[in-house]
């Protein structure tokens, strides 16, 4: 039982690395990024296949950030001088084409078979202490990046990418360029997402494109709409009430007869659509209470 | 030193919103610009500040064309506008806003966040004085730790002057300052400007209030259709036949 709560443990934090990105990117910036989940497939192919040809762990994982990060610089500059509704089709459609990409790049990704056997972290550790070890770096990382985003939010940066956030127009009447501003910040969370991604890749050990579907997209975005988008913390509690969702309507269907797990998938989609209608329309603040308007 | 328009033209589809304007001002100038509803007042200001591209013309700073500069080049050219339906930031403070408006900072870089913190921290209490004498000059600092959402119509047009003050202009253009305005702040903002313009700012002033703004320019210009009718001292410009046949006919 213990295992399982650490399993879960380590999906949670996979998903508030996740999570952390789209606070910086939409909560504080204003953007749109409907395309997380290609930066988070581009980081777990990076850091696999790496440590499958020998490439040491650390250094995969540090590829698993930059790949990503590096990636959302001409998809920035291509897209972030277009409006906010196209920037949000325009990285969905990246997300896609990554997808579709590593779906159909056979000989490097496997295609649809994926890549097994990808390396675990800590091999000279089994069982429950090779989990804990893998559980204990992640949220090392987690706390690390939490860091990290809130010191960005207090400074200047911060104060620029908020005010980019309320008031664009303004922005360039002060003498300073949005897109510029903009491109960073999608690096940073593309690189969040690259780094969630590769200790995903070798905690599941086997990784094939059905993972990388929109759906992740949209569970990140749920947690931090739930939570509260401009709030940090509102990532982290947003995270856990995703995970209590995403687990407890696994045992849901064992209450509902005649519907098989291939239904409840569809139940689950349906419900996160639910839920973040209610959340917006009687909520948009978050539980954490986001004071920010929009 | 001067900012100058020369013959601007501008068409929106059929409609010509700006035929052939030219205008001058010189360095610490203090020029008003009046005249009807869909004259040409905000397109001219868009096209100045780079937000609108002109179909003919040139906007010059110090006789140097800015055609080629983009909005944000414009204004660290010494150039900068205010609207006039404010744009504060919303959810940041006043005393934020502000900040947030002083160029050239390291901190606004993610490799300079991480990397120069001593410099950063420098800079940051170099212009968080700067913002300090902005709140006092502006009689902000009892709101400055309010969300610039909370201002008064009046407050927000200030915040905006101030903001714009933080990049040491050479030249304001101010949208309508006194629109939503009470008269004891549309007095203090008067007063403002006087002392700005006295260090050497120079300001061109769109505005309906004529009341207010004779009382502060020397210098008006009238737009009218899309053409400047006329120029020059505001006794002069507002007896004026064709000012007061284009502009004033409703109310003579």
């Amino acid at each position: 039982m213990s295992a399982y709560f650490v399993a879960i443990g380590i999906v949670s934090l996979i998903y508030m690395l996740l999570a952390l990105g789209l606070t910086l990117q939409f909560g504080l910036t204003g953007l749109i990024n409907f395309g997380h989940v290609g930066f988070f497939a581009i980081g777990a192919y990076t850091s696999a296949l790496l440590s499958l040809q020998g490439v040491p762990l650390p250094l995969s994982f540090l590829a698993a950030a930059i790949v990503p990060g590096l990636m959302a610089l001409p998809i920035g500059l291509i897209s972030l001088r277009l409006r906010d509704d196209y920037f949000a089709i325009v990285t969905l459609g990246f997300s896609e084409v990554v997808r579709a990409v590593i779906t159909n790049a056979r000989e490097l990704t496997g295609g649809t078979q994926g890549i097994p056997g990808i390396p675990r972290m800590y091999p000279g550790l089994t069982g429950l202490p090779a989990q804990l070890a893998v559980l204990a770096t992640v949220g090392l990382v987690t706390l690390a990046a939490v860091w990290m985003i809130v010191r960005i939010a207090r400074s200047p940066f911060g104060r620029m990418i908020q005010a980019i956030r309320d008031n664009e127009v303004a922005v360039k009447a002060l003498g300073k360029d949005p897109a510029r501003f903009k491109v960073q910040v999608l690096a940073v969370g593309a690189a969040l997402a690259g780094i969630a991604s590769a200790f995903y890749a070798h905690y599941i050990t086997y990784i094939v494109p059905d993972q990388f579907i929109p759906l992740v997209t949209f569970y990140v975005w749920m947690a931090i709409i739930m939570g509260g988008a401009s709030r940090i913390s509102g990532a982290v509690l947003g995270t856990a009430i995703l995970m209590a969702f995403l687990e407890g309507s696994r045992f849901v269907h064992d209450f509902l007869p005649g519907v098989s797990e291939v239904h409840m998938a569809s139940v689950r989609i349906g419900i996160v659509g639910l839920l973040l209608i209610v959340f917006v329309i009687k909520r948009p603040q978050g539980l954490m209470g986001d004071t920010t308007q929009r | 030193m001067t900012l100058e328009v020369r013959d601007i033209v501008m068409n929106f589809g059929g409609f010509r919103a700006l035929d052939g304007v030219s205008l001058t001002v010189p360095a610490g100038g203090l020029v008003g610009l009046i005249g009807p509803n869909g004259a040409g007042k905000s397109t001219l200001f868009a096209i100045m500040s780079g937000f609108q591209t002109q179909d003919a013309g040139a906007v010059l700073l110090d006789g140097r064309p800015l055609d080629a500069l983009a909005a944000p080049a414009r204004a660290r050219a010494g150039l900068v506008r205010t609207f006039q339906v404010p744009r504060e930031f919303r959810n940041l403070t006043v005393r934020q806003n502000l900040l947030a408006a002083a160029p050239g900072q390291t901190g606004e870089n993610l490799l300079g966040l991480f990397f120069q913190p001593g410099r950063v921290a420098r800079e940051e209490a170099v212009i968080a004085r700067r913002a300090e004498e902005t709140l006092r000059l502006l009689k902000l600092a009892p709101v400055a730790d309010q969300p610039a959402r909370q201002l008064s119509g009046g407050q927000k047009k200030l915040l905006e002057l101030g903001r714009a003050l933080m990049l040491d202009p050479r030249f304001v253009l101010l949208d309508e300052p006194f629109a939503g305005v009470n008269p004891v702040l549309i007095g203090e903002i008067v007063a403002r400007i006087r002392e700005l313009n006295a260090a050497g700012i120079g300001f061109l002033i769109i505005e309906h209030d004529l009341e207010a703004l004779t009382r502060l320019v020397p210098y008006l210009a009238v737009l009218d259709r899309g053409r400047i009718i006329a120029q020059g001292g505001p006794d002069a410009v507002l007896t004026d036949a064709a000012v007061r046949e284009a502009y004033l006919g409703g109310v003579a």
